[in-house]
């Protein structure tokens, strides 16, 4: 009695559905796992400093202009130390590792002058406060803006000037910012914009493709017209057009810009697989039994391809990434308030010269480790929802 | 005793599933093919008959099939399984050849067939040239295509389905092979073009002294053609001997089994014995049951179409359409009770009519009287609850269930649309009633359709079906897809719920014997027109018209040939 009571409750667990099976096949790839572990760890990151537990103080110039990355100053780095401390203002020496070329230095003709003027000054006047009074006439005001908004403490900028520190991880930028926490902001903007500016082109691409799909015929006609003139113009042409009639930067911007310019593969692909599977017998019998035109679209059709729907979204999430970056170096992207890789790398294109690779280098490793994992993580995700392809 | 041309000994192959488990596919198959004979393996599907045949061509997949180390397959003094693959690579094609079920895609559609012809010849007889356009020729003339001359640049798609299977004959004896290996060559053809291929191939074995292995599932098909039939089931050799034995009297009850589960045309009865019945030994008393058929003016009629005409347009040239008549002026009427079988070759138009007339088509002209109303003038709101009364089963069970649906979720959709029952307890408790009816187990209703067989997919589009209590069923070659014994099984289901529920069906068949055994009267179609629509017993006994006796001269006969 109890066995056949048994076998009958074991008899009613679910079968696994096609979702669990491909997420099965998916934890059996090692490539996945690994790609996964590391899209996961940039989530995270972004939304830790999204809600400001990493990287919330990205905008503090808590270090040395240009401060080097600590592992490349190396054992070097207390000489550089003296150096930097008699010239502030002019940037670090870069005697270690790269040598920096001479005539950088000639292109600063003020500096000995200043050095003079700075060592008159400290003749005449004693404390170190008037010092910077007459360097920076402004310093008073920010020192308050900066304990009104409570971001340093009651110590005055002296003390600041002193604390900052002459190398970080990471590095730092022409203001002595955080390279690292850049790049952890940058993350975050990037992977907001990526995901959010793919789901907008998904949604646009998959409605638009399953109408035209689906019925056929004008509908068809129509928006196919739409899109071939959509496709007609050139790429930063219309950007340009669509960034100067939303006349305002920023990330929503930059989402809808990249979503509105990028729904077009996404269309083609589930147009033809709506136009495969409107003639296929479940959705026929689906006809048969009464149900509506919708139901049959988006209950019926909808989840056999969903796993195509979920693969371009994920191309997508890589291919805006890298287009946020290049929206951003070219300046369309985001404001000067926000930080993204592509405006990191703007930055950096000045940078370069003076031999200040740093900032390239971090926004660069960032960039190329999230696509590439991303890039094979939707590899996985298509051999795992199709196993038939591979 | 001359020495078997080919000879397989105890063949065992297994297939690996995953890391720790396998399948045995043979387990230990034995048989000789003589020379110049026909050799026929028949088997339902997963009997391992085509393995046996991928095993022989060494076409078995490496990676994990696996061949027991004492399996044996001498042909012409070799052991295939011995040799490299290079060597079995220049076997094929020259000594063996195989022809397969599906011409359509086996020719390659970019290159003529002439070409492909010649490719043959150029690898393996080092034939170029003229010398090997006019082999071409010679070959296509030889498999009976007319004007070969002009034909042999045509490309694979400007032939019809038949052509196209003369032209794989044509490849597959172009180097005249010893062993001529047939898998389901006919399966894919309509019963009339079927019985002219297996002409063709008995006169070429004949002309040419070649052996044939012939794979079908078909008994029927084998009849005419083989001199000795191996019977096979899960890996099995079941029965093996001469053709005539094994039809006459069969040792083994599979055979028995397989040999009457088929419908035939001179007799119907009650139900069809399926293997269960055969095990149980109650199969001769289920025979001798017959169930009489037909229908009289007093019959009430549910369906009335009368003046049906469907046409179909295709764009032509720039502006230009043309116009394609699939249906044209079909009238009947349908009565309650009782079975209306439409039997046709592919493109007559039987499965536009059955579409049509539950409008999953619209009709060009015509009328269709179903309660008292023209269904056909209806707005597709106004049908949609006539939509529940008349129910179609597709022919691919496959196909026609939604593969990311349960198996509960697919039975409760049309209750939910329609509003049939109270609630979703109220539905799951008429979802297991429903199963239970067609004969699927409870726990089926978890399950997704992928996780059933062909019969009991077809099992659940009935049960569907049946959720919405229709007056019609369109059966739509609702059982061309599955194995014989399947078949009979869903047959009898099928009749079983007409004796229950008075349901009314439309039986769409090209399988003139199925549709003797369901239909009360048959209307037989050509090219969109009906040509004979008369009481099933009458017309199979006396045809009237020329179509239909060309039709009904074409069924295998089986042991009739004999």
């Amino acid at each position: 009695m109890t066995t056949a009571v048994n076998t009958a409750s074991i008899g009613i667990e679910r079968s696994p559905g096609l979702w669990s099976l491909a997420w099965k096949r998916l934890l059996r790839d090692k490539i996945a796992i690994v790609s996964m572990v590391i899209v996961a760890t940039f989530l995270l990151l972004a939304l830790a400093s999204a809600v400001g537990l990493v990287a919330g103080g990205w905008n503090s110039e808590i270090a040395k202009n240009y401060a080097p990355p600590t592992w490349f100053k190396g054992s070097a780095a207390q000489e550089d130390l003296s150096k930097s401390n008699k010239s502030a203002a002019s940037g670090p020496s870069l005697d270690t590792g790269l040598s920096r070329p001479e005539f950088v230095n000639d292109r600063d003709p003020l500096r000995e002058t200043i050095t003079e003027l700075k060592q008159q000054l400290g003749q005449s006047t004693s404390s170190g406060a008037d010092e910077i009074k007459i360097v920076d006439p402004l310093a008073d005001v920010i020192v308050e803006l900066k304990k009104k908004l409570g971001r340093t403490g009651d110590g005055d900028a002296n003390e600041v000037e002193a604390e900052k520190l002459s190398s970080l991880a990471f590095g730092a930028d022409k203001w002595g910012r955080s390279v690292f926490d850049k790049v952890v902001q940058g993350s975050e903007t990037s992977i907001t914009v990526g995901f959010a500016a793919a789901l907008v082109a998904t949604l646009i691409g998959t409605l638009l493709g399953a109408l035209a799909g689906y019925y056929g015929g004008k509908t068809d006609d129509f928006l196919n017209w739409f899109y071939s003139i959509f496709n007609s113009i050139p790429y930063i042409l219309l950007v340009l057009a669509i960034a100067a009639v939303l006349n305002k930067k920023g990330i929503l911007t930059v989402v809808l810009i990249l979503g509105l310019t990028g729904w077009a593969s996404i269309f083609r692909v589930v147009r033809a697989e709506y136009m495969k599977h409107k003639a296929r017998d479940y959705v026929r019998a689906a006809n048969a039994i009464g149900a509506s035109h919708t139901r049959r679209m988006f209950v019926h059709i909808f989840p056999n391809i969903s796993h195509v729907i979920l693969v371009q979204l994920s191309l997508y999430v890589v291919i805006f990434i890298k287009s946020e970056v290049i929206l951003s170096y070219l300046g369309f992207g985001v404001g000067v308030d926000t930080v993204s890789w592509g405006s990191m790398l703007n930055e950096a294109q000045n940078e370069l010269i003076l031999g200040y690779w740093w900032q390239l280098g971090a926004a660069t490793l960032f960039m190329a480790i999230l696509v590439t994992a991303f890039s094979l993580f939707t590899d996985s995700l298509r051999d795992a929802l199709d196993p038939k392809l591979k | 005793m001359t020495t078997p041309l080919l000879s397989v000994k105890n063949l065992r192959v297994s297939f690996r599933i995953d890391r720790s488990n396998t399948f045995d596919a043979l387990k230990g198959v034995s048989f000789d093919v003589m020379p110049n004979q026909t050799v026929a393996l028949v088997g339902e599907s997963g009997s391992g008959k085509s393995v046996t045949s991928l095993a022989v061509l060494g076409l078995l997949p490496k990676e994990n099939a696996k061949v027991s180390s004492d399996s044996r397959i001498d042909f012409d003094g070799k052991n295939l399984l011995a040799l490299s693959r290079q060597q079995i690579r220049e076997l094929r094609g020259d000594k063996i050849s195989m022809i397969f079920q599906e011409p359509m895609s086996s020719l390659n559609p970019v290159f003529t067939v002439g070409y492909q012809i010649k490719e043959v010849l150029k690898e393996h007889k080092n034939l170029t040239g003229a010398a090997a356009d006019k082999r071409a020729v010679e070959l296509l003339k030889e498999v009976g295509i007319p004007s070969a001359e002009e034909r042999v640049n045509y490309f694979p798609h400007q032939m019809s389905g038949g052509q196209q299977q003369r032209v794989m004959i044509a490849m597959a004896i172009a180097c005249e092979p010893k062993l001529l290996i047939a898998d389901e060559p006919t399966t894919a053809l309509d019963v009339t073009i079927q019985k002219q291929i297996l002409d063709l191939i008995a006169e070429i074995q004949k002309k040419h002294g070649m052996s044939v292995l012939f794979i079908t599932h078909d008994l029927a098909v084998v009849g005419d053609i083989a001199d000795r039939v191996v019977v096979m089931r899960n890996g099995e050799i079941k029965e093996q001997g001469t053709t005539k034995e094994v039809f006459s009297a069969p040792k083994d009850d599979y055979t028995k089994a397989l040999l009457s589960c088929r419908p035939a045309v001179d007799s119907r009865p009650k139900r069809l014995p399926v293997i269960e019945d055969f095990m149980a030994g109650r199969a001769e008393a289920m025979r001798r049951e017959q169930r009489a058929r037909g229908v009289s003016d007093a019959d009430p009629v549910v369906l009335e179409v009368k003046g049906l005409c469907k046409d179909f347009y295709s764009r032509e040239g720039l502006f230009g359409k043309k116009t394609f008549h699939a249906a044209k002026d079909v009238s009947f009427k349908l009565r309650k009770g009782k079975t209306l079988g439409l039997v046709g070759e592919s493109g007559s138009g039987k499965t536009t009519v059955g579409l049509t007339v539950m409008r999953l088509h619209d009709a060009t002209k015509g009328e269709a009287w179903f309660d008292g109303k023209n269904i056909f003038a209806m707005t597709e709101k106004e049908f949609l609850p006539y939509k529940k009364r008349i129910q179609i089963v597709f022919q691919n069970p496959y196909a026609s269930l939604n593969p990311r649906f349960t198996v509960g979720q697919i039975l409760m959709e049309p209750m939910i649309i329609h509003g049939i029952g109270k609630g979703g307890e109220d539905r799951s408790k008429m979802a297991f009633e429903l199963l239970s009816k067609v004969g699927l187990p409870e726990m089926s209703f978890y399950k997704y359709p992928h996780e059933f067989s062909g019969g009991q997919r077809q099992r659940i589009a009935i049960a569907r079906c049946l959720t919405m209590k229709p007056d019609i069923l369109i059966c739509d070659e609702s059982v061309s897809a599955l194995d014989v014994s399947v078949q009979a099984q869903v047959l009898n289901l099928l009749q079983d719920l007409q004796d229950e529920f008075g349901l009314s069906y439309i039986f769409i068949s090209h399988d003139l014997a199925v549709v003797k055994y369901m239909s009360d009267e048959v209307m037989v179609m050509s090219n969109g027109e009906v040509v004979e629509h008369e009481n099933s017993d009458v017309l199979y006994a006396a045809p009237k018209h020329d179509y239909t006796k060309k039709l009904l001269d074409s069924i295998p006969k089986g042991l009739g040939a004999m």
